[in-house]
């Protein structure tokens, strides 16, 4: 029988027992929430189960939520079951004071980077990591720009001159 | 030893192995990639590679610009097949505020989509021609993608970096001249890609390079979460086109090319048998195109004029139109919430795109799933142990963009 999201709900449901909530559906993709103390259990079970087959880690990225306290960073993965074709979204959600997140990497290598990716930007520390360093970004960085509390440069500035374009 | 060898120091470790600092500016390398390899003889032990030289914060750049501000964003990815970026993010909006196409714009964006898969996969295997050492065939071809260049030239005014449409369709019709150029180009290119085919396909030299070279088996190639012509290559048929159609692809006839080996022949193979493909499709939406009679051959976008700036004749003279460009540039227009992932087939991979709404003019957050950064990583797995010099044809077929890879 072909993977459905009343199918993936339940079983998710059966195996951790209520700890996956918040399942909701919108613009055709199913996605979920647990905590992140389980999120390799979830994924390893995503990936293992010979119903599920969720073997292709789409995309892993964070969006950070200022207001959100105690749960302001969100890790999303993006994944794929390429036999039945179905896509789901599965977010854990974290405390921006001690981001500890565990890593990925060792089930799916594709996470190697888009991890660094995430941690680069929004500072997520992915517990476990091979090689948890800036990749993008230059090495002396020592803020996470991508966090909400770093706005993009005021528009409307004028004291901009050709001297600071070092052309005065 | 002879007398002349150079004596070191007492207990100094002799190191058997070149480190080669390989890029970021390199003529092999088409593009700022650095690599730190560890070589022992010609032999690659370890590559190390240093991204980001040309990170421009594009996704922040996002989060302050309405919709149809971040379309000039996306041209800057790939490069070399901007339109499908383009169209990409104009199909992700479209999701998000419901609007639904004529079947008409979309067989014209499948044109220009499938030009674009053409230019970029043309440019990619001539250079993996100009890695092996055949130059002539990156000059042959370079004239078409110069003909699909003034293609899109005719659509949208620009070349390279195409801004091309809008939400809900193009700026413009498709004029008399754009026809011809494309009728022009379906008539010639089909030789002149043969012969690019004669050249390369069972050529001693080019087989010899590019057989058994970087290659990578299917498990691995989706562990790292490979897509497009290199995971094709690798022998899955996971197309987006056909596994989650959008802009009407489930229209048209094609086959997805898959190889076996995932070694740089077979990448070569995947992608030269899909221009052949994309040109079988662009024919059919084309034909397609041809067949609208009377209104309907005039519909190139979507009656949504909340979404996209009116023309400036229109803003002086008809109030409807004043009004709608009041409320854009004012971010008076109604965007819902919602959370959607969008992907298309980008030219080398799924290209997605991970958008955000709070119902504010701007993107809460948008993340660009950007295939090329996402299967570099395998670079080091794919080089381990061959020579220096496959490693530079690795690269070169792997087909990756400096500007997808930094974002």
């Amino acid at each position: 029988m072909a993977l459905s999201y009343d199918i993936l709900q339940q079983r998710l449901t059966d195996k951790f027992e209520g700890q996956v909530s918040n399942f909701q559906e919108s613009y055709g993709m199913m996605e979920f929430e647990a905590p992140k103390e389980i999120n390799l259990k979830v994924l390893n079970f995503l990936y293992d189960d010979e119903q599920l087959k969720f073997r292709f880690l789409t995309d892993l990225c964070a969006v950070h939520f200022p207001e959100n306290k105690g749960k302001e960073l969100a890790v999303v993965y993006h994944l794929h079951n390429m036999e039945d074709n179905i896509r789901v979204r599965f977010k854990v959600y974290t405390d921006i004071n001690q981001p500890d997140v565990y890593t990925a990497s060792g089930l799916f290598s594709a996470a190697n980077w888009m991890e660094r990716e995430t941690y680069d930007f929004f500072g997520v520390n992915f517990v476990g990591h091979p090689n948890l360093k800036r990749i993008l970004n230059v090495d002396e960085m020592d803020y996470f720009p991508m966090r909400k509390e770093f706005p993009l440069e005021d528009q409307t500035r004028i004291d901009k001159d050709d001297e600071m374009f070092g052309r005065g | 030893m002879s007398e002349h060898h150079i004596k070191l120091p007492e207990g100094s470790i002799e190191k058997t192995t070149t480190t080669l600092n390989l890029g970021p500016t390199h003529p092999a390398t088409h593009g700022v990639f650095q690599n730190i390899i560890e070589l022992d003889g010609e032999k690659i032990i370890s590559a190390e590679q240093t991204v980001g030289y040309i990170h421009r914060a594009f996704e922040k750049l996002a989060e302050r610009r309405p919709l149809y501000q971040v379309t000039p964003i996306t041209d800057r990815l790939n490069y070399c097949s901007s339109p499908i970026n383009n169209m990409g993010w104009h199909l992700t909006c479209e999701k998000l505020l419901g609007v639904q196409t004529p079947k008409r714009v979309d067989y014209l964006r499948v044109i220009i989509m499938e030009l674009a898969r053409i230019s970029d996969h043309l440019i990619c295997n001539s250079i993996v021609g100009v890695d092996t050492g055949a130059y002539t065939g990156f000059l042959y071809v370079m004239q078409y993608r110069e003909l699909i260049y003034e293609i899109y030239e005719e659509v949208c005014g620009s070349r390279l970096t195409t801004n091309i449409g809008r939400i809900g369709g193009f700026e413009r019709n498709f004029n008399d001249i754009a026809f011809q150029k494309l009728e022009k180009f379906l008539k010639e290119y089909p030789k002149v890609l043969k012969e690019f085919e004669n050249l390369f396909q069972r050529n001693r030299i080019f087989m010899d390079r590019c057989q058994g070279t970087g290659a990578i088996s299917a498990e691995r190639a989706l562990n790292y979460g490979f897509t497009g012509p290199n995971l094709r290559a690798a022998g899955i048929d996971y197309d987006v086109r056909v596994h989650s159609p959008y802009s009407s692809y489930q229209d048209f006839a094609f086959n997805i090319p898959v190889g076996t080996t995932g070694d740089n022949y077979d990448r070569w193979l995947v992608r030269n048998k899909e221009m052949w493909e994309s040109l079988g499709i662009i024919e059919q939406a084309y034909r397609k195109v041809q067949e609208f009679k009377g209104a309907e051959a005039e519909v190139f976008h979507a009656d949504v004029p909340e979404y996209y700036l009116p023309e400036k004749k229109d803003v002086y003279t008809k109030m409807e139109a004043l009004i709608y460009h009041f409320k854009i540039i004012m971010g008076e227009t109604k965007i819902p919430k919602g959370e959607l992932y969008f992907p298309v087939e980008g030219a080398n991979g799924e290209l997605g795109f991970y958008l955000i709404s709070d119902g504010g003019r701007t993107p809460y957050r948008l993340h660009f799933r950007r295939p090329c950064f996402i299967y570099y990583q395998a670079y080091e797995e794919l080089t381990k142990g061959s020579m220096l010099s496959d490693a530079i044809v690795t690269m070169s077929s792997l087909n990756l963009i400096a500007g997808e890879l930094d974002a």
